[in-house]
């Protein structure tokens, strides 16, 4: 045992020491030595060549492969109104401004019938279907044998992700994150002068960026010159807990949230004693009054960082963006609306909470291949004249939905978990009552 | 998107429902993808709750009633099956031309069979007709709080004076063909499948 121990510790000294030289001194001064490039080189070799084989593969054997991104059903977009017009339109009797037909029920049922095969929303919360497999076996959805080499490079991948990849990922985000209890606490303790600030600053950026070498992330910003400036607010889509390290990769923020306990918690308390975050009691958050003030006091104060929320209050899986909830609009203050896009190809970033617990999560993400994405600057926007907070909301989600290519749904998603609205319902039962007794109903 | 959900799908399986039904080989393997994501207790039936938890479908006025269409008498869970029988009723009708369907008798998506379906959506108690109460019913589920008592009363009675060719004051099967017979049905009452 002791001999084992003997030859244990030197390796485990050198596995440190290179750790710390080739990946975290780098990463913490945003110099980059080219390793992960090279990484990332290979792997896009790799999983091209792993394609071409399924492709050719399933053209020798004519399996219909479908592209996901492809719907199932190909719906009209015509409203209530001129289907059931249509419907109308042969009726033996001459036809006036509303009535009844026993053919209006066609109407609804083949749009009922049709959301039962394809809806918008369901989608929307599950991971997203990959056009090629990815050599990863959660999302092979038609496990066939293709070919031997095939499976040996997944083999190989298989080995390379667990046994190299993850001991390497988690060794970085302990250390990130230690650093970061240590170094916030160390700056916490200097007294108010400007430095403060900027140390402060610089702690939080170099662990962010300990821990995003921590899940291989390679992220491309767009737009640097749109960056959030302090006493603004930026807003995102929500894919996942990990966009707060894409993001505060480049530039601080300060953060928005429920008070934790646990590990979570250690984190907060640390930071916020660095620099100001807002962290809010479970019951301080029922107290909508409370709560935009207290973001509003932040704002205002021009020396604060930029506060950043994800309006959607969810986690989407990337494919869209869904209702942007009013309460960040009505604050007041610059927008700053920012796009967050990953390439699903190299390891699917989208948190399923219903699915996997937190701690699962974080260890599917370590043993992806990579998290690759686009982070889109857009320009600041402000509240116009004559729009109400909905309307201002629903006007950024369309810039950020056009510029990350994401669908742009009016749904909440907080359909998620939580029921539908009666009123949606109402409204399309109020609609229709318009097409029975015409115009002048008594409403 | 289960990454097991395909494998469960049997190829035996496969080739009776493509008889049965007349879907293709690539239609039933994507229908069974979407049947097991509502499929949220993973026991290889649906039940209402399943259907409910779809936002567009809980929106629609008849939402209740189509989803009732798929479970047979009684009956709380319905497989993929059976799933997969209801929704046959929406097959485009063009489509048995290309595939060749070989069932004895008429194709579940022939014009009657989903005239069928729409006269059973009004008719609850399956006595073959459509009496003012269940007419009623299905106004009321439509227009919501929108429309009195009295005018929707008027209306149906309406509705049945119009229909009714032999004075029974219902709206037999028969009737009701006659008149959705310059009905487009066959369009308007089928799905574009895109593959």
């Amino acid at each position: 045992m002791e001999g084992f121990w003997a030859a244990f510790f030197p390796v485990l000294r050198i596995w440190f020491t290179c750790v710390v030289v080739l990946i975290m001194l780098p990463a913490m001064f945003g110099i980059s030595l080219g390793i992960t490039e090279t990484y990332m080189k290979l792997l896009i070799k790799s999983l091209e060549w792993a394609t071409h084989r399924i492709q050719r593969a399933s053209r020798a054997e004519e399996i219909l492969k479908h592209s996901a991104s492809n719907g199932l059903i190909q719906r009209d977009n015509s409203s209530l109104e001129q289907e059931i017009e249509e419907l109308r339109r042969n009726r033996p009797k001459s036809a006036e401004r509303g009535d009844f037909t026993l053919s209006d029920v066609l109407y609804f049922t083949k749009t009922g019938i049709e959301s039962i095969v394809e809806d918008d929303v369901t989608q929307r919360f599950t991971s997203e279907e990959l056009v090629s497999w990815n050599l990863l076996t959660r999302t092979n959805n038609n496990f066939q044998y293709i070919s031997l080499r095939l499976t040996v490079l997944w083999g190989v991948g298989l080995v390379v992700r667990y046994s190299i990849l993850l001991p390497l990922r988690i060794t970085l985000t302990a250390i990130g994150l230690s650093w970061l209890v240590i170094g916030t606490t160390m700056v916490g303790f200097l007294p108010n002068f400007r430095v403060k600030g900027w140390l402060s600053e610089l702690v939080h950026v170099m662990c962010y960026r300990i821990c995003a070498r921590g899940l291989s992330a390679t992220i491309h910003y767009h737009n640097k010159k749109n960056r959030p400036k302090r006493g603004g607010i930026c807003v995102a889509n929500h894919t996942s807990p990990i966009d707060v390290v894409i993001l505060a990769n480049d530039g601080c923020y300060a953060m928005v949230g429920q008070v934790h306990g646990g590990l979570m918690g250690v984190l907060q308390r640390a930071m916020e004693r660095s620099c100001p975050h807002i962290w809010f009691e479970r019951a301080e958050m029922r107290d909508r009054h409370l709560v935009t003030q207290r973001l509003r006091d932040h704002v205002n104060d021009k020396t604060k960082l930029p506060i950043l929320i994800f309006p959607e209050g969810t986690c989407i899986n990337n494919t869209s963006v869904m209702m942007f909830k009013k309460g960040s609009f009505e604050i007041g203050g610059t927008i700053y609306p920012v796009a967050i896009k990953y390439d699903p190809q190299f390891g699917d970033a989208f948190w399923n909470s219903s699915k996997y617990s937190m701690v699962s999560y974080l260890l599917r993400m370590m043993t992806s291949w990579a998290i690759v994405c686009n982070v889109w600057y857009l320009p600041p926007m402000t509240q116009q004249e004559g729009e109400d907070a909905v309307q201002f909301a629903n006007r950024v989600k369309s810039t950020i939905a056009q510029q990350g290519g994401l669908v742009d749904l009016a749904w909440d998603g907080g359909l998620k978990r939580a029921k539908v609205k009666d009123s949606l319902k109402e409204q399309q039962q109020k609609k229709y009552s318009h097409m029975v007794v015409g115009d002048d109903s008594s409403d | 998107m289960g990454s097991r959900a395909s494998s469960l799908l049997r190829e035996e399986d496969i080739e009776e429902i493509k008889k049965e039904t007349g879907f293709s080989h690539s239609q039933i393997t994507r229908l069974y993808s979407r049947f097991h994501s509502l499929d949220k207790g993973e026991n290889g039936a649906l039940s209402r709750e399943d259907f409910q938890r779809i936002p567009e479908l809980a929106i629609n006025p008849l939402g209740d009633r189509i989803i009732n269409a798929f479970f047979p008498e009684g009956e709380d869970q319905v497989n993929f099956r059976g799933f997969m029988r209801t929704l046959a009723h929406f097959r485009p009708v063009e489509d048995n031309e290309k595939n060749k369907v070989l069932t004895p008798g008429e194709p579940l998506n022939s014009r009657t069979n989903k005239l069928l379906f729409a006269f059973r959506l009004y008719d609850l108690d399956r006595d073959d007709k459509i009496s003012r109460d269940e007419l009623l019913q299905v106004l009321r589920m439509m227009v919501g709080v929108n429309i009195s008592d009295e005018q929707l009363g008027s209306i149906a009675d309406r509705t049945i004076q119009e229909a009714d060719t032999n004075g029974d004051m219902c709206i037999s099967f028969n009737e009701f063909t006659k008149v959705l017979e310059k009905v487009d049905v066959e369009q308007k009452m089928s799905i574009r499948f895109l593959h």
